[in-house]
């Protein structure tokens, strides 16, 4: 029984193109106070425009209406349980906006005199001291944009420091179940990737991976816990078998949800890792970014870190740029500044004891909703669970129904779905991760939910392969937006022009 | 902890399900020599009263209500108060990336959009859902053009920011793909198209993937994107057309003979932020497509025959062809590049020209009477010799009147440091113009 939603009206909105209408205005400014100047005759006419054919013509009301009609057709985590496995969907609190909207934060120029930015930079210089405490590394820098470009700047660090001592050396290994980013970044970075298979329990495969390492590899990305939810129990071993090997550990920090406050990768052997503090740190995904990669690293990658760092002169704090061994920079200015204030904010809020906390409560619900739907669903790894749990769709596939469908079906009782489909080494995956913010009530309606999902394949499959039914739009047919790709709107007389 | 919602006879509750006597049960798998033994030492968790006053005591440190002649790069432009309105809404601010079309049609929609008026405004066919910024988009370009070519070679003017092709420095290092610079011409500020020709036809003949040009360039200056493609495309090689100052789209002619537009949104809603975040852009031509890096969003249908949106094209993306992928690119940036589209909603086809015309404007008032370093079009910035006294005594004179001038140019540009890259927008006050004027 669908207990979490009923049906209410949504309103159909046009595209802001198919609404214009020519004049009309939103907008004013004010009038000018110096004298206008012709633009061909300072620009030069061939360097001036026509009108930007096409562009809105809109009024304020309307264009009010229609942003607002258009974020009711959206799940969010203000709206319920948000349980996409490896994302971290937690409560992005307000106050966190409040403060990086604070003006003489917002409105600072990166290039404004270091002596008229100091209250940026000491939100700098303590942020990355809460980080390397978090991570029990020496050092951060807050430069990447998100974890991918995170990933990429801590795998240059390696490279810096192994060309330095002389060999860059060919590949990284990476284990089968890892993101897919980590592959893409070791390709970007110049190395080969070579897969580590997992062991039965879904852990790598420590015997493959001594195998492996040899003097020709790089480094070791690893994700932990993995992407199962898993803590890499040998953690240390795994760190000891790279390093004999003159090897770096780099740690995927996707999933340092399950582990703030309890273990800390700087301890257990990683030489470098980046965070995601768009998951960790709570700030949004607003619809898939912004996000912030800080990379953490220990003593020996600090002199590659990207420039400019921070240093102390005096009672001031000062850039510097004379780092001759960074890797450069990966990113203009310092970093996404303003998502550095809200992560700030949200360890502030917490503070040490309110972090582990978090953490725990985190793992607690994880592994409530494995017990509660253990009887409903297959559980192919059945190491304990971390921050997150993944169960396959093994035993509903053998009635026609897989875990997109359940997926789909799971939106028609109010939640958002889980990761489908991944980790790649669970056939047919539902890989959940409900976080430390949601209360009994949400998580007992979403278990009830997936229970009621699995009776429903019982008893009625062609139920659940429909769904989802009670959302504004239905399936959605991607297999044909992907043959023809139509990315952008044209006036319906273009449209026509082009079939012609 | 009170973004933590349970009650501990809940939490006893749960704890009883899981099998476990505590919450340190649920962790008594974890090997001893991992855990941490100590408290985290972070202080003590605080109210939100505390948390503001933190921030508002840090803000008192960096500069309040001076008046700012600072852009390369960054831009203060008015921000239209719907942006936070529509920003702020909880469907958009607390979503995830749209992979669950159904219930993410809010999200699909803005960004497709956001495509479309990215083309508008870019004269291209075809545009990503937004990139990290411009200086990433920038490397992100010229590895696709080293795709499309399959030449490895980049040449790149000078007069592109010299953070962004810092940054291009950085990521081509590993990468097989060989950075070449030219110049710019000393009389106008322009790109120097004799030293372009000669670079192309030189050593690097038959090699060069792409070139690389900025409009207006970092000295401000409009460039001739045309004579530069020409050139290039005379070569084989692509012509990438990077822009920081997306308002000056509202009145210059969009760089159509570009193959790929890299550029910076910053300037349409998005506050400077000590830097960041911002919402970079990559558009092209249709034929390309499918080696652009990053999120697409498609036009499709739904079962029922309704208009919807999807994601599309994530062959190219790295959870599906690891490391054969595009882009290790995961993240766009989707609610900045939100706050530029409500941005271009309300300004609008007629806002944007008007805004474009009073920044070109109050530049030219500012720059009447004082000597400008080059000679070629200008959009809102310009350079300004310093003569005698060094950028750095007019800008300590101005600061004593509460006023931050221009970017000194000896740190990116040592031929220039007696040199300053001043930029006014429709935020500058004639006043304080005059003050500018009178320092120098």
């Amino acid at each position: 029984m669908i207990l979490k939603t009923r049906p209410h009206l949504t309103q159909n909105e046009p595209l802001l193109f198919e609404s214009s209408s020519p004049g009309k205005k939103g907008y004013q400014l004010p009038p000018l106070d110096v004298p206008a100047v012709d633009p061909k005759t300072v620009l030069g006419a061939e360097h001036v425009r026509d009108e930007i054919e096409g562009f809105p013509e809109v009024s304020e009301v309307e264009t009010i209406r229609h942003f607002t009609r258009l974020s009711t057709w959206n799940y969010a985590i203000d709206l319920g349980l948000y349980p996409l496995g490896s994302c971290t969907m937690k409560y992005n609190p307000r106050v966190n906006e409040l403060v990086a909207r604070t003006e003489a934060l917002a409105w600072a120029h990166p290039y404004q005199p270091e002596s008229l930015s100091q209250g940026a930079m000491e939100i700098m210089a303590e942020l990355e001291r809460c980080l390397a405490e978090i991570t029990g590394m020496d050092a951060v820098t807050l430069q990447p944009a998100a974890g991918a470009h995170g990933e990429m700047t801590g795998i240059m660090l390696i490279r810096s420091l192994l060309e330095k001592r002389g060999d860059a050396r060919k590949k990284i290994l990476i284990p089968d179940s890892a993101h897919g980013t980590n592959p893409a970044t070791a390709h970007m970075c110049g190395y080969a990737v070579q897969n580590i298979p997992s062991n039965a329990r879904g852990l790598v495969d420590v015997e493959l991976l001594e195998k492996a390492m040899d003097e020709t590899v790089a480094g070791l990305m690893i994700t932990n816990p993995n992407t199962l939810g898993v803590f890499e129990e040998n953690i240390v071993e795994i760190t000891k078998i790279v390093h004999a090997k003159g090897g770096l550990v780099y740690m995927d920090g996707a999933n340092m949800n399950a582990l703030v406050g309890i273990a800390r990768p700087g301890d257990f052997g990683v030489d470098v890792m980046h965070l995601n503090l768009h998951k960790t740190f709570s700030t949004p995904h607003g619809g898939g970014g912004p996000g912030s990669g800080a990379v953490a690293v220990k003593k020996h990658l600090e002199p590659f870190l990207p420039y400019p760092r921070m240093k102390r002169e005096g009672d001031q704090w000062a850039f510097n740029y004379d780092l001759p061994e960074s890797i450069g920079k990966v990113r203009a200015f310092y970093g996404n500044f303003g998502v550095l204030v809200r992560a700030l904010a949200y360890i502030m809020a917490h503070g040490g004891d309110g972090l582990r906390r978090a953490t725990m409560d985190a793992v607690l619900n994880a592994n409530y909703i494995r017990k509660m739907l253990e009887p409903y669903y297959d559980l192919p790894y059945k190491a304990p669970s971390m921050h997150e749990c993944v169960f396959s769709d093994d035993r509903q596939a053998k009635k026609g129904v897989r875990t997109g469908d359940i997926a789909k079906r799971l939106i028609d009782y109010g939640f958002h779905p889980y990761t489908v489909s991944f980790p790649l080494i669970v056939h047919g995956a539902l890989m959940i991760e409900p976080t430390e913010t949601e209360g009994k009530r949400e998580i007992d309606l979403f278990v009830e939910a997936l229970i009621s999902i699995a009776e429903e394949v019982d008893e009625d499959p062609q139920l659940v392969l429909g769904a989802p039914y009670l959302t504004r739009t239905s399936r959605v047919d991607e297999v044909t937006a992907a043959r023809k790709p139509i990315v952008r709107w044209r006036p319906q007389a273009a449209v026509g022009k082009a079939a012609d | 902890m009170r973004y933590l919602p349970k009650s501990e006879s809940e939490r006893r509750e749960m704890l009883e399900v899981c099998g476990a006597g505590s919450l340190e049960d649920l962790f008594s798998h974890l090997p001893a020599d991992t855990k941490l033994n100590r408290a985290l030492d972070i202080p003590n968790g605080k109210s939100e009263y505390e948390i503001v006053d933190y921030f508002r005591e840090q803000a008192d440190r960096n500069a309040t209500g001076y008046p700012s002649f600072l852009g390369a790069g960054v831009y203060y432009h008015y921000r239209p108060v719907l942006v936070d309105t529509v920003v702020s809404r909880g469907e958009f601010l607390t979503s995830y990336t749209p992979y669950q079309a159904e219930i993410a049609q809010g999200t699909l929609t803005t960004i497709f959009e956001f495509q479309t008026m990215v083309c508008q405004l870019t004269g291209m066919e075809v545009a990503n859902a937004s990139m990290y910024d411009g200086s990433s988009a920038v490397p992100e370009a010229a590895m696709m053009a080293v795709r499309i070519t399959g030449r490895d070679r980049i040449l790149t003017s000078r007069t592109v920011h010299p953070e962004y092709r810092e940054v291009l420095r950085t990521y081509a290092q590993h990468q097989g793909m060989p950075i070449t610079e030219f110049g710019y011409d000393s009389e106008s500020g322009a790109l120097d198209l004799a030293d372009l020709e000669a670079k192309l036809s030189g050593t690097l003949h038959n090699k060069v993937a792409a070139v690389i040009v900025q409009s207006p360039n970092f000295f401000g200056i409009v460039e001739d994107i045309k004579a530069a493609a020409a050139l290039a495309h005379k070569h084989g090689a692509l012509l990438v057309m990077v822009f920081t100052e997306a308002v000056s789209l509202g009145l210059l002619e969009p760089p159509r003979d570009a193959d790929i537009v890299a550029g910076e949104l910053q300037s349409f809603a998005i506050t400077p932020s000590y830097g960041g975040p911002f919402a970079g852009i990559i558009a092209t031509k249709e034929k390309f497509i499918r080696q652009i890096p990053g999120r697409l969003v498609g036009e499709t249908k739904d079962s029922r025959g309704n208009r919807a949106f999807c994601l599309t094209l994530s062959t190219r993306e790295q959870h599906i062809r690891r490391e054969k992928a595009t882009s290790n690119i995961c993240t766009n940036q989707a609610l900045i590049a939100l706050m530029a589209t409500v941005f271009m909603s309300v300004y609008g086809k007629e806002g944007l020209r008007e805004l474009a015309e009073q920044n070109l404007a109050k530049a030219h008032y500012l720059a009447d009477g004082i000597e400008k370093r080059f000679a070629g079009p200008f959009f809102n910035e310009f350079v300004v010799k310093c003569n005698g006294t060094g950028p750095d005594v007019v800008n300590e004179k101005l600061l004593a009147k509460k006023i931050i001038g221009g970017l000194p140019l000896g740190k990116f540009y040592p031929e220039l440091k007696d040199c300053m890259l001043l930029c006014a927008t429709e935020m500058n006050k004639r006043r304080h113009m005059d003050e500018v004027k009178s320092a120098f």
